[in-house]
């Protein structure tokens, strides 16, 4: 039924999406690379009252180490102006109070979606100094081109 | 009782045959022709907005308060995802029914009547809350953004109109099996069967979710579940993508092949392709929440395998197409390795365009399964490269081969032949919109892993440097977009001018048969039954834990929000 060639491409074919599958399963439980998950549940219209984001911002937790406390809010992230020292590992913790939101900083693999009613956790280290852009990637509304903010790694 | 039998059964082969020689009905023409109409009124409309999109994102144009660029974009979606994916498939695929069983039954046309204006009603309703700023929700309306109520109920009848027509399909088809025992659907029909369920069941998520959004949009109802619409969103609109690529597929299969003056690939394997596409597809709408919160990781993973899963039968049908290709060309004396290409009919748009969208499937689907793979997917996810991805898939794979089957089809239900001049036009419209997707669709996929989001009009971000950089990329989607406007004029042109202008005549509906040599296919594949409650298993070992996990442990539910 089949030609000998259409066997070879079958195989490789099936070959390929194996490797994937390793290469990504590998880079998930054994090198901590997996997609942002995290899944802790919050009263969206409480924010303001649940901790930790009733006190959001910048917070130093070790050498290095960072922990930024955000909100995201039609069309705004709070805090904004975030300062680190170059090859800092920044732990982003997230939430939204209204709609859904998108988190994304560019040049970097950040990327995480911010849905209300849930934590969303994401973590970078920034090695290069610079002034990062960060901005909404999920439509959310007339000022969504507009929610923006930077990251300055000095 | 037997003789009755015999004699409605001498009158249905009579009734086939006549099919076959005088061509399709008037009346399953005019069906056909109905929503071939629309769809082509929906791609002039939508590739019109697409034009302001992209002439937007380069900077150029800055779209007014009352027509604005989410507005826009919402429409754009609405019109080619839905309307024109919708109302191309099924005038298509009903035209190949009628062609394939011997003419639609009186009741299942009537039932397609209904769904056509059923799908026009919906569709109407939903447009006038997004003409009046009250629905600026894009096609994936994700609560806790509420659109206006109106617009909801317009989704629910365009989804209920989609219902009849698949179940219309499905009792042609069963009636053509009590008539027929034994015998195999005949591969079109195959395909079309596929097709409908996966329109059924794809769409059954989205029907629950647009049924518990209606009640908290009117504000009967104070907080909806936002994960659990969310993922029911997805698993419709994943398949509903697919769903318009299994319409191109089928015509890669049974169509090209006839075309070309050959015979069409092993029918086992065919039939094999459109089974695993059916039973695998709806659980591939996971892959658009990957990086979403609340879905744990090792279930990520195995939505990982679920996604790519789906390309095998499609690296099946890569091999399968080139091999018809090179068997027919060196039937005709084509030589060496590759000279065979010469063989093919180039000159010929019914060839030319469905080749270019086959083309197009090579670097489409692997980035398809590039970004499907967790880590990759952060990368990338909202990001343009996204939007460049679909533009490539639907706007070339897919839409090219729809504009390669409306060169016959439109004849053929009209009753007219296509002339050698719109044949050459069409031919320079397909090198037209080819170089226009290339240059937007290939400036999307850069500027996207630089970092520019979709879904976002020109913005500077506060004259940011990074985002400042992105403009000359984005100036492309000017470029490409004001191309692939001068394609659809000359292709919507092309179409109305053989449904009403072209030279009376026969044209064939080109069905490929298959090698005279070809081996029996097992009746095992006819087995539709079976094939559903695999994807029903599949789909709950997909959905169960995630959605599950959303209703027992949900937050707090969101109120209804207009953020624009």
């Amino acid at each position: 039924m089949m030609h000998r060639s259409e066997k070879v491409w079958l195989f490789l074919s099936f070959g390929m999406i194996i490797g994937f599958m390793l290469i990504t399963g590998y880079q998930t439980f054994a090198l901590e690379m997996g997609p942002p998950s995290y899944g802790e549940r919050i009263d969206p219209q409480k924010v303001d009252e649940t901790a930790p984001f009733d006190n959001p911002g910048i917070k130093q937790i070790g050498e290095d180490e960072y922990e930024v406390v955000m909100t995201l809010q039609v069309f705004s992230f709070t805090p904004s102006k975030i300062e680190v020292p170059a090859g800092s590992t920044v732990h982003f913790i997230l939430t939204s109070k209204d709609v859904v939101h998108g988190f994304q900083v560019a040049e970097t693999n950040l990327n995480a979606m911010v849905v209300p009613g849930y934590v969303q956790k994401i973590t970078q280290k920034f090695d290069n100094p610079g002034e990062y852009l960060v901005l909404c990637n999920e439509y959310c509304g007339a000022g969504h081109q507009m929610m923006s903010t930077t990251i300055t790694v000095k | 009782m037997e003789t009755i039998m015999n004699k409605s059964g001498k009158t249905q082969v009579i009734r086939e045959k006549v099919n076959k020689v005088l061509g399709i009905s008037l009346e399953d023409a005019r069906l056909t022709k109905s929503y071939l109409s629309v769809a082509f009124l929906a791609i002039l409309l939508g590739g019109l907005l697409g034009l302001l999109q992209g002439l937007n994102r380069a900077g150029l144009l800055e779209l007014p308060v009352w027509l604005n660029y989410y507005q826009v974009l919402t429409a754009h979606g609405l019109l080619l995802v839905v309307v024109l994916s919708a109302f191309f498939t099924i005038g298509y695929f009903y035209a190949g029914l009628s062609h394939t069983l011997g003419g639609l039954l009186p009741k299942v046309r009537k039932m397609a009547w209904i769904g056509f204006w059923m799908k026009i009603f919906g569709f109407v309703l939903a447009v006038i809350p997004i003409l009046m700023n009250e629905a600026s929700v894009m096609y994936t309306f994700y609560p806790p953004m509420a659109a206006s109520p109106i617009f909801y109920i317009g989704l629910v009848f365009i989804v209920l109109g989609v219902w009849m027509c698949a179940f219309g399909a499905f009792i042609n088809v069963a009636s053509w099996r009590k008539r027929n025992p034994g015998q195999h659907i005949p591969i079109l029909s195959f395909f079309a069967t596929g097709v409908f369920v996966l329109l059924f069941f794809g769409s059954l998520p989205v029907a629950i979710e647009v049924f518990t959004i209606i009640p908290w949009a009117f504000g009967w109802v104070e907080t909806i579940n936002v994960m659990v619409a969310r993922t029911l969103f997805w698993a419709f609109g994943h398949t509903l993508v697919n769903i318009w690529y299994l319409t191109a597929v089928s015509a890669w299969y049974v169509i090209v092949p006839k075309i070309i003056g050959g015979r069409r690939w092993n029918d086992l394997l065919t039939r094999i392709v459109v089974i695993a596409l059916v039973i695998m597809n709806i659980t591939g709408g996971f892959h658009h929440q990957i990086i979403d919160p609340g879905i744990s990781e090792p279930v990520k993973y195995m939505h990982v395998f679920m996604s790519l899963a789906i390309g095998f039968p499609s690296l099946m049908t890569a091999y399968a197409m080139f091999a018809v290709f090179e068997r027919t060309a060196r039937r005709k004396g084509g030589k060496g390795l590759v000279g065979w290409y010469k063989k093919l009919p180039w000159g010929d748009v019914r060839f030319l365009a469905p080749f270019i969208a086959m083309a197009a499937f090579i670097p489409a689907g692997a980035g398809g399964i590039v970004q499907s793979t967790n880590q990759l997917n952060q990368v990338v996810h909202n990001t343009m490269w996204i939007v460049g991805h679909f533009h490539l898939t639907l706007g070339m794979s897919v839409v090219m081969t729809f504009f390669g089957i409306s060169y016959w089809l439109v004849p053929y239900v009209s009753k007219r032949v296509l002339t050698p001049q719109i044949n050459k036009l069409g031919v320079i419209q397909t090198i037209i919109w080819t170089i226009g997707m290339v240059i937007m669709s290939g400036a999307m996929h850069w500027v996207g892993l630089l970092g520019s989001p979709r879904r976002t009009s020109y913005s500077t971000y506060f004259d940011n440097a990074t985002a400042l950089s992105w403009d000359p990329y984005l100036f492309f989607l000017a470029i490409g977009g004001t191309l692939l406007m001068i394609g659809v004029l000359i292709q919507v042109y092309a179409v109305f001018y053989l449904m009403f202008f072209a030279p009376k005549g026969n044209t064939e509906f080109p069905v490929a048969e298959v090698e005279e040599d070809a081996a029996p296919t097992p009746r095992w594949t006819e087995r539709w039954g079976l094939w559903i409650v695999c994807m029903i298993v599949l789909v709950g070992m997909a959905y169960v834990i995630p959605l599950v996990d959303f209703i027992v442990n949900a937050p707090p539910g969101s109120p209804p929000y207009k953020t624009w």
